[in-house]
């Protein structure tokens, strides 16, 4: 695998919630405040349905919030469109493009972006390597495992060098030997980058793995929670 | 479903015969439709110059009408699955009409709206009433109306998700949509084209009303089958029935063949 300095690039930028509020119908996050530190390994956890995913949403720009701000560093990104706040988002089964090859994932960002086709297939190249999917580059997401699918979709989130790496659940749908081997990939990729690193789970297993910091939601509020309970 | 059916519980087996018996009643039909007539009267048919123009405005307008009614089938039913707001159940209810009301009613309502101030207006600039246009939006208000549905249906089925993602990579809502929810729902759109073509090639009332039955002008398949049996010519109703039905299955084939439901 290749040195992971050859794809870096990105400067780490912490994230902070300030106040925020969102509703619908009965459902509703009140006064949410909490901040992860630039280059921190953050885990949230809480029940199903208590809104860990979207407060993800309001972070990526998909929701808007009904009160309250959004920091990634000093940038207020509370009215800025997704595409602009720096972000890499790994869903839950990791939604990959169900008509793109492999290849077209890696290099959607840039592709967007209008860059160069040499430098698309520079960039695809290199992380195809790091991610260890060089050899599924012209396959389609149904050909491919629930591994290989995640790794894809975050080798698809870090093409345009975000500064924030937000994971909903990535790990929930592998078995435990391949969920192993994919937390150690993120826990390295984190690190190497320096990301900053905001992952839901439900399992403290997966916490204990990576958290450098805990966060839980209860009650529509999130609040630091102690690592050490988590082991 | 395999397994209770490899046990032939009477359950599965009494819903095997239902289902059974109604397919042989649909292939009785075709068959004795199809016995009725012989390749030579069916050449004899076709052979008349009423009855190729006819096949070919059939043809020509089903086509246009299929791809009008995807342009508008893609946006409402993207908009229907997508969005939330409130008198949704409404909006959705009102845009059922045309499957709802009796075709030969829809036919009248647009002789009407055609009969109004803004109707004149547009009569104007493209004449409906009574010409090949009139045939085309008679499909169309139908043929449309089905098409829709088959693309609501299509984007129900298909995640916002990948959509979303897209966003966060770069992508404003239209390039996501474009770029990565259309090219996923081509089958859909297939789907939603084929229906309305077959929609509108067994379209009759409306046309009747709206726009003729003029030989020559706006005569389409359904006209010719009416048009025949009028005249007491029973081979040639059966011999262009015949060739609509072939029509029609080689559509369903196709839809089915892709993979997606009609």
């Amino acid at each position: 695998m290749k040195e992971l300095s050859a794809i870096s690039g990105q400067r780490s930028a912490g994230v902070r919630f300030d106040n925020l509020s969102w509703h619908a119908g009965a459902f509703r996050l009140e006064g949410v405040s909490f901040t992860v530190p630039a280059g921190c390994y953050a885990v949230l956890m809480g029940k199903t349905g208590c809104g860990k995913t979207t407060l993800l949403e309001i972070l990526c720009g998909l929701r808007r919030p009904t009160g309250g701000r959004v920091f990634i560093g000093a940038r207020d990104v509370t009215e800025l469109p997704p595409g602009e706040r720096g972000i890499g988002y790994v869903p839950q089964d990791g939604a990959l493009f169900p008509t793109m090859t492999v290849r077209e994932q890696l290099g959607f960002a840039l592709a967007i972006r209008q860059r160069s086709e040499a430098e698309i297939a520079a960039r695809v190249q290199e992380l195809a390597d790091h991610l260890g999917v060089a050899h599924l580059l012209d396959r389609l997401p149904q050909d491919l495992s629930g591994g290989e699918r995640q790794r894809v979709a975050l080798g698809r989130a870090l093409a345009a060098k975000p500064s924030v790496l937000l994971l909903d659940e990535p790990l929930s749908a592998l078995d435990e030997e391949l969920r192993d081997d994919l937390a150690a990939l993120l826990k390295r990729v984190q690190q190497e980058l320096g990301l900053t690193a905001l992952h839901i789970t439900h399992s403290r297993h997966e916490a204990a793995q990576l958290a450098d910091m805990m966060f839980r939601m209860e009650a529509g509020r999130v609040s630091e929670s102690p690592l050490k309970l988590t082991a | 479903m395999s397994s209770p059916l490899r046990r032939c519980s009477p359950f599965w087996l009494s819903l095997g015969v239902v289902t059974g018996l109604y397919l042989l009643f649909l292939v009785a039909m075709l068959a004795a439709t199809a016995s009725y007539s012989s390749p030579g009267k069916l050449l004899e048919a076709l052979d008349k110059r009423e009855i190729q123009h006819s096949i070919g405005l059939s043809l020509v307008t089903c086509t246009v009408t299929a791809l009008l009614s995807l342009l508008l089938a893609v946006p409402v039913g993207y908009f229907l699955a997508r969005a939330k707001f409130p008198g949704k159940h409404w909006l959705e209810a009102a845009l059922d009409i045309p499957i709802v009301l009796p075709p030969m009613v829809m036919g009248l309502c647009l002789l009407i709206l055609f009969q109004t101030r803004f109707g004149q207006f547009v009569e104007r600039i493209v004449p409906f009433t009574y010409t090949v246009y009139g045939v085309v939006l008679a499909q169309f208000t139908i043929g449309a109306a089905f098409a829709v549905r088959t693309m609501r249906h299509t984007f129900d089925h298909l995640s916002a998700r990948p959509e979303e993602v897209a966003m966060t990579l770069g992508c404003t809502r239209a390039q996501a949509v474009w770029r990565v929810t259309l090219p996923a729902a081509r089958r859909g759109m297939f789907a939603a084209a084929s229906v309305a073509w077959a929609r509108s090639l067994g379209e009759f009332g409306p046309i009747l009303v709206f726009a003729g039955a003029t030989r020559f002008k706006t005569e389409v398949l359904p006209t010719t089958v009416w048009l025949e049996l009028s005249v007491g010519n029973l081979e040639a109703a059966v011999a262009v029935s015949l060739l609509m039905v072939g029509f029609a299955v080689a559509v369903l084939a196709a839809v089915k063949w892709l993979g997606e439901e009609v």
